[in-house]
C-alpha cells in the first residue's frame, strides 16, 4: 500500500510531462522547433514564438547566479569556518537564512514591486544610466520594473538554497585537509581557497545548480517586478518576461486557443529545462557525498 | 637553499598574505549582512505597512469594492483554509505513505527512483503544477475551483511530507526494529506501531512545513481557482485565497487595494512564522538543520 | 671539560638527556625547542597536565606512551595545530630557539612553516597533482619561479625517498598512489617548506612494513638536516631510529632518556611496566 504511494509519486511527473504535451498539441503542431527561435509573440495577430521568454529566463537567472552565488558562498565559509565554536550564533544567523527561504515568493513581488524597484531605479539604475548609459548593457531609460531589479530578487531568493547545501558541504570536508594546509603554514583564508574549496568544488557546483533551478521556476516574485513585456533587449533597464512569468500573466486571458496552447508549450519547455538542471544537481551532490562519505 | 628559505621569510609577501586574509575576512561578513539584510527589511516593512490595514473588519469582512473603504479579506483567509485542508487531506497520506516506504524498503528499485524523483518534484516550478491541474481538473470540470486548488497544493505537498517522513523515520535506530521482529512482530506491524510512534514528531512537523509552504503559494492557485471577490459558495467555484489577493490587489493601481494586500502579506507572514516556531520547538534543535532546504 | 662548559651543559638539561662524550672532540647539543609547563585541554578536560620537555636539535626525538595519554595532543601543541579544534586550550611555554611561539608578538602561521607536521593517515590534496601537492607550501609563501620550483620538489621528492618512483609523471594526482607513497609525498610536501622541525603522528601505523621500512629509511636522511619529533607506539619503531624517547602517561611526562637506556634500564617502575608490556 505504501508501494503505492511511492509509484504515485513517478506516475505524477510522467503524467505532468504527458499532459503538457498533449495540452501544447495545437502550437507544436503550428510552430514545431521554430517556437524556440521564434521573436514574437503577439496575441491579437496570432503569432507566438518562445525565444524572448527563454532569454528573460536565461538572463535573469545568470544574473542572480552572478550576485547570488558569491554572497551565499560567503555565508556557507563563515557558518562553517569562521564560526567553528560558536554554536549560538552559528544557528541563529543559520536560522534567519532559513526563514529568508519561508518567505512566499508573493511577498518578495510585493516588497519587490513597491520597495526594492524604486529603491534600485534612484541609487543604481539612474547612476548607472547617468554615467555608463553608452554601454549596451545599461542603456535606455530605467522605470526599475526591469531584467535587473528580478534578477536582484531572484538572487535574494535563491542564497538560501544554495548556501544551505553549501555549508552542507563544507562540513563535509575532512578536518585533516584543513590540517594539512595549516601545517604548511598557510593563513585562515588560504587554507579555505586553496584546500577547502577545490576540494569541495563538485559539490559546490551542485548547489549553485539547484539555486539556478530555483530561479528558473520562480515566477510570483518575477512576474511583479519585470515589466511584463515580451522584449529581447540586451540592457538590463528593459522591461521583460519570463517563462514561468508569461503563464501567469497571460493564463486566464488567453484570446484564443492556440494562445493557450502556446502558452501551455512554455510550460513544456519550462518542464524540462527545470527536469534538466535539477537532475543534474541531484546527480552532482550525489557525487560529491559519495566522495566523502556525508549524506548531503 | 638558501634562497628558497629567504623568499619566503620575505616580509613583504607575509605582509600581502596577512593583509588578503583580513580582506577576505571582511567580504565574508559582508556576505552575511548582504545576505541577512532583505529579511529584516521586507518583515519590517510588511509590519509597518501591514498593521495600519489590520482591524476586526480585515478579518470578518468580505472586500468591499473601489474606491470603498474597510471592508476586509474574510473570504481569502476561508479560502485558504479549505484549499490548504484540501490539500493535506491528499497529500498527507501519499506523502506519509511514500515516505514509510522509501524509509522502511530503501533498497528497491522502486524506491530509488521514486525517491529520486520527489527530491525533483520537490524543487519543481509551482507554475507548472498549475498548468498540469487547469487541463486536468479545470478543463475537465468547465470551472475554476477550491478542489482544483486544493489538488494543486497538494502535489506541493508531497514531496515536502514525504522527504520529511523518510527523514524523521529513518532517525528511529535500527535496533529499534529489529528488537521488534526478533519478538515476532510482523513486518508490517512494527513500521506502524513502534517505528512510526517513534518518529511521530518528525511527521508532525514535516505537516506543519508543507502547511506553511501551501499556504503561500500563489501561482498555482492562480491557474486553479483564480479567486473569488466573495464567498465561494461550494467547492467547485472559483475560490479566493491570501497569497491571490496579495497578488491581484499589489498590481492593482488602487491605493485601497494596495493597503490591504500589504495586510495580507503581514496576516501570512505572521501564519508562517507561527508554523516554523511551532516546528522548531517540535523538533528542537538537535534536528534543525534538517530543515534547511525545505 | 672546563667548569663552565659544565655548568653551561647542566643549565641546558632538565632531565639529563644530552649525550656529552668525554674525549676530546667533545660535541654541545643545544635543544632545538624547549618545553615548559605546558597544559593542554579539550573544554573542561585537560590532557596534558604541566609537560617539561627539552627536544635536541637535530636527532629523533620518540614521545611514547599508552593510548589516552596525551602524545598527539603534545605534539600538536608544538606547531599550534592544537589550538585550532574549537574549545582547545593551551598554556605555559612552548621555546623554539629560545622565543615562544605562544607569545602573541608571533604569527602562527610562520611558526606553523617552521614546524611542519606529517599526519597519521597520509592526507595529500586530492585535487592536486604530485609535483603541486609538493610545490603547494612554497607557492602560498610567495615562491613562483619555475625552475626554483622544480628544484626544489625534486629534491624533497629524493629526500623522501619517492622521487625514483613517481619522477616520470609527476602530473599524476596525489591520491593515485599507494599508501606508503601517499605518506612520503606528504613527508615530502612538509620539509619542502624548508622547517627547522618535522614533527610526525604515528607516520608508519597506517601502512604495511615494507612502506614502514621505506619511511624509517627517510628518517634517518632527514635527521640530518632537521630536528624530527615522532609520536609512535611502536617499540620497535622507536628502537630503530630514535635517538631519544620520553614516556608520556596520562598527560604527563614520566620519564625522558637515550632510547636504548630507557628501554634496558628504566628509571621510572611505570616505564617499566610499559616496555614490558604490562598495560597499554
Amino acid at each position: 500500500m505504501v508501494a503505492a504511494a511511492a509509484v504515485a509519486i513517478v506516475s505524477l511527473l510522467a503524467a505532468i510531462a504527458y499532459e503538457l504535451t498533449v495540452g501544447s498539441k495545437v502550437s507544436l503542431e503550428r510552430y514545431g522547433f521554430s517556437f524556440l527561435t521564434g521573436t514574437t509573440w503577439d496575441t491579437v495577430h496570432q503569432i507566438y514564438g518562445a525565444a524572448p521568454f527563454i532569454y528573460g529566463t536565461l538572463l535573469t537567472s545568470a544574473l542572480s547566479l552572478l550576485i547570488g552565488l558569491p554572497i551565499s558562498i560567503g555565508v556557507a565559509v563563515f557558518l562553517v569556518e569562521k564560526l567553528k565554536a560558536r554554536r549560538n550564533e552559528a544557528y541563529l544567523i543559520g536560522m534567519m537564512i532559513e526563514l529568508l527561504a519561508a518567505v512566499p515568493s508573493v511577498i518578495y513581488g510585493l516588497w519587490g514591486l513597491f520597495v526594492l524597484s524604486p529603491f534600485l531605479r534612484v541609487y543604481v539604475e539612474d547612476p548607472l544610466s547617468k554615467y555608463v548609459g553608452f554601454l549596451p548593457v545599461f542603456s535606455g531609460t530605467p522605470f526599475g520594473l526591469d531584467f535587473f531589479t528580478a534578477g536582484v530578487i531572484l538572487a535574494i531568493m535563491i542564497i538560501p538554497t544554495i548556501s544551505a547545501v553549501s555549508r552542507n558541504i563544507l562540513n563535509a570536508v575532512p578536518n585533516s585537509q584543513r590540517e594539512a594546509m595549516y601545517s604548511l603554514g598557510a593563513t585562515d583564508w588560504e587554507v579555505i581557497s586553496k584546500g577547502i574549496l577545490p576540494y569541495a568544488r563538485s559539490g559546490l557546483f551542485g548547489a549553485t545548480i539547484l539555486g539556478l533551478g530555483r530561479a528558473v521556476g520562480e515566477t510570483m516574485a518575477v512576474t511583479m517586478v519585470i515589466g511584463n513585456a515580451p522584449k529581447i533587449s540586451a540592457s538590463l533597464f528593459s522591461p521583460g518576461y519570463t517563462l514561468a512569468s508569461a503563464i501567469a500573466n497571460q493564463f486566464t486571458e488567453t484570446t484564443s486557443p492556440l494562445n493557450t496552447s502556446a502558452l501551455v508549450e512554455l510550460g513544456l519547455i519550462l518542464f524540462f529545462v527545470a527536469l534538466a538542471i535539477n537532475v543534474f544537481a541531484r546527480l552532482l551532490l550525489w557525487r560529491m557525498s559519495r566522495i566523502t562519505n556525508v549524506k548531503i | 637553499m638558501a634562497n628558497v628559505a629567504g623568499m619566503m621569510t620575505n616580509p613583504g609577501i607575509a605582509k600581502r598574505r596577512r593583509l588578503i586574509n583580513r580582506g577576505m575576512s571582511a567580504l565574508v561578513y559582508a556576505a552575511v549582512c548582504l545576505a541577512i539584510a532583505p529579511l529584516v527589511f521586507v518583515l519590517a516593512d510588511v509590519a509597518i505597512k501591514g498593521a495600519s490595514a489590520i482591524n476586526i473588519d480585515f478579518f470578518t469582512k468580505l472586500p468591499t469594492p473601489v474606491g470603498v473603504s474597510g471592508g476586509g479579506i474574510a473570504n481569502a483567509i476561508v479560502g485558504t483554509f479549505i484549499m490548504v485542508g484540501i490539500g493535506s487531506l491528499i497529500s498527507i497520506p501519499i506523502g506519509a505513505g511514500a515516505g514509510i516506504f522509501f524509509s522502511e524498503w530503501p533498497e528497491s528499485r522502486l524506491s530509488i527512483i521514486s525517491s529520486f524523483m520527489n527530491d525533483v518534484l520537490a524543487e519543481f516550478p509551482s507554475i507548472v503544477i498549475g498548468i498540469f491541474v487547469f487541463i486536468l481538473v479545470v478543463l475537465a470540470t468547465g470551472t475554476f475551483s477550491a478542489l482544483a486548488g486544493g489538488i494543486s497544493l497538494a502535489i506541493i505537498m508531497i514531496p515536502i511530507v514525504a522527504r520529511t517522513t523518510e527523514e524523521s523515520l529513518k532517525l528511529v535506530p535500527r535496533s529499534l526494529r529489529e528488537a521488534a521482529m526478533a519478538l515476532g512482530i510482523s513486518r508490517w506491524k512494527t513500521v506502524l506501531r513502534i517505528v512510526i510512534s517513534t518518529g511521530k514528531a518528525g511527521l508532525f512537523t514535516g505537516i506543519l512545513l508543507a502547511v506553511a509552504r501551501a499556504a503561500g503559494e500563489t501561482a498555482p492557485l492562480l491557474l486553479t481557482s483564480l479567486g473569488n471577490t466573495f464567498y465561494a459558495s461550494s467547492l467547485m467555484q472559483p475560490t479566493a485565497a491570501m497569497p491571490l489577493l496579495i497578488y491581484t490587489y499589489g498590481i492593482s493601481p488602487f491605493p485601497d487595494w494596495q493597503a490591504k494586500a500589504w495586510g495580507a502579506a503581514l496576516v501570512l507572514i505572521l501564519i508562517m512564522l507561527a508554523l516554523n516556531l511551532l516546528v522548531k520547538l517540535t523538533i528542537g534543535r538537535r534536528f534543525a538543520n534538517q530543515r534547511a532546504e525545505i | 671539560m672546563t667548569t663552565e662548559m659544565q655548568k653551561e651543559r647542566e643549565k641546558e638539561g632538565v632531565n639529563g638527556a644530552l649525550t656529552i662524550s668525554t674525549d676530546a672532540s667533545t660535541v654541545v647539543l643545544g635543544s632545538k625547542m624547549r618545553i615548559r609547563g605546558l597544559r593542554a585541554s579539550f573544554g573542561k578536560s585537560e590532557v596534558l597536565k604541566g609537560i617539561d620537555l627539552d627536544i635536541p636539535d637535530k636527532r629523533v626525538t620518540a614521545i611514547m606512551g599508552p593510548s589516552g595519554c596525551g602524545k598527539t595532543t603534545f605534539i600538536r601543541c608544538l606547531n599550534r595545530i592544537h589550538e585550532l579544534t574549537p574549545g582547545a586550550r593551551v598554556q605555559g611555554e612552548v621555546l623554539l630557539d629560545g622565543e615562544d611561539i605562544y607569545s602573541p608578538k608571533v604569527d602562527a602561521v610562520v611558526i606553523r612553516r617552521r614546524i611542519g607536521m606529517v599526519f597519521q593517515k597520509p592526507n595529500p590534496f586530492p585535487t592536486m597533482s604530485i609535483y603541486d601537492n609538493v610545490a603547494a607550501g612554497l607557492k602560498l609563501n610567495g615562491v613562483k619561479d619555475r625552475k626554483l620550483l622544480d628544484g626544489v620538489v625534486e629534491k624533497s621528492l629524493k629526500m623522501a625517498f619517492l622521487w625514483d618512483e613517481v619522477k616520470d609523471d609527476l602530473r599524476k594526482s596525489g591520491t593515485a598512489l599507494s599508501g606508503g607513497q601517499q605518506q612520503r609525498l606528504c613527508i615530502a610536501r612538509a620539509i619542502a617548506v624548508e622547517p627547522e622541525v618535522l614533527l610526525m603522528d604515528e607516520p608508519a601505523s597506517a601502512l604495511d612494513p615494507t612502506a614502514t621500512a621505506k619511511i624509517e629509511e627517510a628518517m634517518v636522511e632527514l635527521k640530518k638536516q632537521y630536528t624530527i619529533v615522532i609520536v609512535t607506539h611502536n617499540m620497535q619503531q622507536a628502537a630503530r631510529v630514535a635517538d631519544n624517547t620520553a614516556f608520556f602517561y596520562l598527560g604527563e611526562l614520566v620519564e625522558f632518556g637515550e632510547t636504548a637506556q630507557l628501554f634496558e634500564n628504566p628509571a621510572k617502575e611505570l616505564t617499566e611496566r610499559y616496555i614490558t608490556g604490562k598495560f597499554g
